[in-house]
């Protein structure tokens, strides 16, 4: 699914990720840990083709294509999606019409039909009903005003609408109440198939209670350090990251 | 360009309307006399600074003193669903189209004419309000308006009339065959406690040149609602200078917006006097222009009594060599306490070269006020094109969906049915960079 090697990758001049490697087969949830700085974000950034964030070296195959040279949209039309840590506000655009032209658009850029309004309304309701969440934060405008648990639970509503082949969440779990945390996991486990991969980031092990992992990699220092089963997750709480903070 | 006006005025004097009338003859030779002194406004007139009317000064323009429109019509453009009754008035270049209006029936007490009506059906009442508002030292293309006016309408309400359904006043230019100039005179007096909604729609026929130099004068009673609306989307090789004066009494309404997507240069200049105590008004405005157009948006805004309310916001986006001017002026004279006044200007700029020169200004002379305005001028929010970009969302539709949430907010505050889908599909043409249809 998914197979990086090699990346190096700048912001502002400066390398962030420094000879990164990480391969995801399909089907696969995979975690990733790491102290502040280690350049997860920049990762995910790197991944959706963020403006900024440089690639020197390196490619990201994703289902065996290269996709640093696509734009963002094209990315999320190959079937990659960014769980936002920090979803953005949108004044002005209905959630709805923004879930609509996402769901549309990636549809267009795989040569489906598009959703009329009817079609996409029925949909939306089963999933938000699978999720748990209230429709009346589809008539809000994107993301205003809306509680930490609140954004998350629109992220993981969107993850379900656009059906993703590979999920990164982005320290989805920072700053989330319980109730939303389960949200959250629910809709990846929701998602959970042979088809389909998951990346997780995280600092902490809290969220990966619920959503289980296949591996646990270590991120420190621009690079992957350490990589191993879901046990990898309990020892690092234990310890931290100091083992690898002098690692380069 | 003054000399042209002057033979303008030689050559159309004897059809100017209202010949028998001797208060009209003086107070056009009064206007005449005024425009040939100061001539047309230059950026040397601190009210002009950011606006030169030099690509005007480059057109010959004629003056006409009968309608000879070169493109024949059968119905004008509407901004309102066919379901929505309204008043209509439609004018080709300059002229009243009594085939094309449809004034429809009026409640008791309310009167609608063309100009040229009013002049005849009741001389003495319109000697007693025609530029009634305007001092002695007016603005050059005011006085121009009074020295050439042609035709226009005259919106009277007594009082206690609500009119239900809004006057729609079309002007359509570009329909001859030589770049034409008129100057529309238009009146509305809306007496104690009556209500009206106006709605200004400026389009083009043809493809000559046209300046449409219009000059409104509003009076809102005591407790009176005013709604004035206006889409002006002129031809983009037109001049388009609008005035308008207004008088608001006690807790009066007078309530504005102005959309502007055409013409190559463009000045919507108003000034508001808070004259009754409770008087109130809201100025706002949408803007979009791109290519080689100048918008100007200038408004002068008095409060001189207490207790009076004013909320201003326009926004504008300005893509490619364009130019937008927002001038704010918002004077709280000495008797106006507990004025609540506030202004704001709000720009997207999509490309290097687009500017705006906005300048907000507050001039407080009372101690007890609530006052505050600003203006910013940025690109779009890099962070929301990422996020929707990333969802899926194809650049362009992004950047569209983030220009019509920044646009939408003011024209949701448009309180006429039916008018804010017209103006968002205006909005949503613009973006594409199609022309709304009739």
């Amino acid at each position: 699914m998914l197979e990086i090697k090699n990346l190096h990758a700048t912001v502002d001049g400066k390398e962030i990720l420094k000879g990164l490697d990480l391969t995801i087969p399909a089907g696969e949830v995979h975690a990733i840990m790491g102290p502040n700085g280690s350049g997860k974000s920049t990762l995910s950034y790197v991944m959706t083709g963020r403006e900024g964030y440089e690639v020197t070296e390196g490619e990201v195959l994703f289902k065996g294509r290269n996709i640093l040279e696509m734009a963002p949209e094209e990315r999320a039309g190959e079937g990659l999606f960014l769980a936002f840590q920090y979803p953005v506000e949108i004044p002005g655009v209905p959630n709805t019409t923004f879930l609509k032209e996402a769901l549309n658009g990636v549809r267009r850029y795989r040569g489906e039909d598009e959703l009329d309004a009817m079609q996409f309304v029925k949909m939306v309701r089963e999933k938000t009903k699978q999720l748990g969440i209230n429709d009346e934060m589809l008539k809000r405008a994107v993301n205003v005003g809306f509680s930490g648990g609140e954004k998350k639970r629109n992220e993981a509503l969107q993850m379900v609408v656009l059906e993703p082949s590979l999920a990164i969440l982005d320290e989805t779990d920072s700053g989330l109440d319980i109730d939303a945390l389960k949200t959250v996991a629910n809709s990846v486990n929701l998602l959970r198939d042979p088809d389909r991969s998951m990346l997780v980031i995280t600092h902490y092990q809290r969220l990966l209670d619920y959503i289980v992992p296949d591996q646990v990699h270590v991120l420190a220092q621009g690079r992957i350090q350490r990589s191993g089963g879901k046990e990898l997750a309990l020892e690092l709480e234990a310890k931290g990251y100091a083992e690898f903070a002098g690692a380069a | 360009m003054t000399e042209a006006f002057n033979e303008h005025f030689g050559a159309l004097r004897d059809q100017l309307p209202g010949q028998d009338l001797p208060w009209l003859t003086a107070l056009r030779e009064r206007g005449l006399q005024h425009f040939a002194e100061s001539g047309l406004p230059t950026p040397r007139l601190e009210t002009w600074k950011y606006t030169s009317l030099r690509p005007v000064e480059k057109v010959a323009f004629a003056a006409e003193g009968v309608p000879r429109a070169c493109i024949s019509i059968d119905r004008a453009p509407s901004l309102l669903p066919e379901t929505t009754e309204s008043h209509r008035m439609v004018f080709v270049d300059g002229h009243f189209r009594s085939d094309l209006s449809r004034l429809g029936e009026l409640p008791k007490g309310a009167q609608l004419l063309p100009l040229t009506e009013q002049m005849s059906a009741d001389p003495d009442w319109l000697a007693s309000q025609l530029d009634h508002l305007n001092g002695p030292k007016v603005q050059p293309m005011l006085a121009l308006n009074t020295a050439m006016m042609m035709n226009g309408f005259v919106l009277r309400l007594a009082r206690g009339t609500v009119l239900h359904h809004p006057v729609e006043v079309v002007h359509l230019g570009g329909a001859g065959d030589a770049p034409l100039a008129y100057h529309p005179r238009n009146l509305v007096i809306l007496a104690e406690g009556s209500q009206a909604t106006l709605i200004e729609h400026f389009s083009h026929l043809g493809d000559q040149p046209y300046l449409n130099n219009t000059m409104t004068e509003v009076t809102v009673g005591d407790g009176a609602i005013f709604r004035h609306y206006k889409l002006q989307a002129d031809a983009l090789n037109a001049f388009n200078l609008a005035t308008v004066k207004a008088e608001v009494g006690r807790d009066g309404l007078y309530d504005a917006f102005s959309m502007t997507t055409g013409a190559r240069l463009s000045r919507n200049e108003v000034s508001v006097k808070l004259a009754g105590e409770g008087a109130n008004c809201h100025l706002n405005g949408a803007y979009l222009v791109r290519g080689d157009q100048h918008c100007d948006n200038t408004t002068m805004i008095d409060h001189l009594v207490p207790n009076t309310t004013c909320r201003e916001v326009f926004k504008g986006v300005i893509d490619e060599r364009a130019r937008a001017v927002f001038q704010g002026k918002l004077t709280v004279h000495r008797d106006a306490q507990h004025t609540n006044g506030h202004q704001l200007s709000k720009a997207l700029l999509l490309s290097d070269r687009a500017e705006i020169d906005a300048k907000p200004e507050l001039e407080i002379y009372a101690d007890d006020v609530i006052c505050s305005h600003g203006a910013t001028a940025g690109d779009l929010d890099h962070d929301a094109l990422f996020y929707l970009r990333a969802r899926g969302i194809p650049e362009a539709t992004a950047r569209s969906m983030l220009i019509e949430a920044f646009l939408g907010e003011t024209v949701d505050q448009i309180a006429a049915e039916g008018l804010c889908p017209a103006l968002m599909s205006s909005i949503g043409h613009w973006l594409a960079g199609t022309r709304r249809e009739f």
